[in-house]
């Protein structure tokens, strides 16, 4: 560490304040634009599916145990449980899977 | 102050506070090798809220970055919050009051996004506060732990516990993906399009977040050219799915 820890702090915190807070107060109005509106749209769906995969698969123990909780979160998903009882089931059987496989 | 809001964040927020719990633990160590006190790593969890670009930042500070090099890549780790910024930001109904704009961007995570942008009609802030109290406290006590406690927990649990993050991320995508054939295509593209650049030679060392906010760049941005919504998504016609009982 060569710089002063609390000056690290302070920019790490206010740029990334920054950048979740300036689209959000500076944009007001309702976007009338029919492609930024659909790209808003369908930007969750791809940023939170680019996220999930292969992180999933290289976030546990072995890619088989990750491969086997993707398989079941996406069935209980598609089934319509919830945020909780999906997630929690993810872990035990990504936990299972990596005693197993 | 909506109380039933405010309870329902509360209760959709504690599995992204227990994993939130998990992965900054990990995060903890890695605040350690860079130096950083417990108390340190706490405030720096609490301000930043971002698993990548604290990851980064504390190798960063670890190898003695300077001051402009930390400001450029925390802007680049976390850019997808830009692209999350402005789709909220046309969620908000016109009545609320702009503070509530402030405080609702403190804590705006790749998951309290997600549950926010995934209820029907316009975002109820107090349902946000309600996930960040829960959240908040999660993610940075987490981190303080991991620096104290170094390797405390088995590695098959923290990786276990870190999956339950994943879990909620399908939770909220494939729901949406049923009713919806366009967002069960780019679903699916956008997996294997993850999956090859995660893979490919030179495109994956790219860093995650940078390839992230590539591909939802292009992903989102050919399906909005080629395959904008049938029906227009405003929250009025999602209050009226609601009523219909779908499963929003």
């Amino acid at each position: 560490m060569s710089g002063n820890i609390y000056i690290y702090i302070a920019i790490v915190a206010i740029t990334s304040y920054l950048i979740r807070v300036l689209p959000l107060t500076l944009i007001r109005k309702p976007i009338k634009n029919r492609f930024i509106r659909s790209f808003l749209y369908y930007v969750p769906y791809v940023t939170l599916a680019v996220m999930t995969f292969p992180a999933i698969i290289d976030a546990t123990a072995t890619p088989l145990a990750g491969a086997l909780a993707l398989i079941a979160g996406i069935f209980m998903a598609w089934k319509g449980l919830g945020l909780f009882p999906v997630a929690i089931a993810c872990c035990i059987i990504a936990y299972l899977g990596g005693l197993i496989f | 102050m909506d109380t039933k809001a405010f309870r329902e964040g509360f209760r959709d927020g504690i599995p992204i506070g227990l994993g939130y719990l998990a992965v900054s633990f990990s995060l903890g160590i890695s605040a350690k090798q860079a130096g950083l006190t417990p108390l340190q790593g706490f405030v720096t969890s609490f301000l930043e809220n971002a698993s990548a670009g604290e990851y980064i930042a504390f190798t960063l500070i670890g190898a003695g970055a300077t001051y402009i090099e930390l400001c450029l890549m925390t802007i680049i780790a976390n850019a997808r919050y830009l692209l999350m910024s402005c789709a909220m930001s046309q969620r908000f109904s016109p009545d609320t009051p702009m503070i509530h704009r402030f405080l609702v961007a403190f804590d705006l995570t790749d998951e309290l996004f997600g549950i926010a942008i995934g209820r029907p009609g316009y975002l109820n802030p107090y349902y946000s506060y309600g996930a960040f109290l829960v959240a908040l406290p999660g993610w940075s006590i987490g981190t303080a732990a991991g620096v104290i406690a170094g390797n405390l927990l088995p590695g098959d649990i923290v990786k276990a516990l870190s999956v339950s993050l994943f879990g909620m991320f399908l939770a909220i995508i494939i729901p949406p993906a049923r009713k919806d054939k366009v967002v069960l295509v780019l679903i699916i593209i956008s997996f294997a399009a993850s999956y090859l650049c995660s893979r490919l030679p030179v495109i994956r060392d790219i860093s995650s977040g940078t390839r992230t906010i590539i591909l939802t760049l292009i992903i989102a941005g050919i399906a909005a050219w080629r395959f904008p919504p049938q029906t227009e998504i405003t929250p009025e016609n999602a209050d009226a799915q609601k009523e219909q009982g779908a499963d929003v």
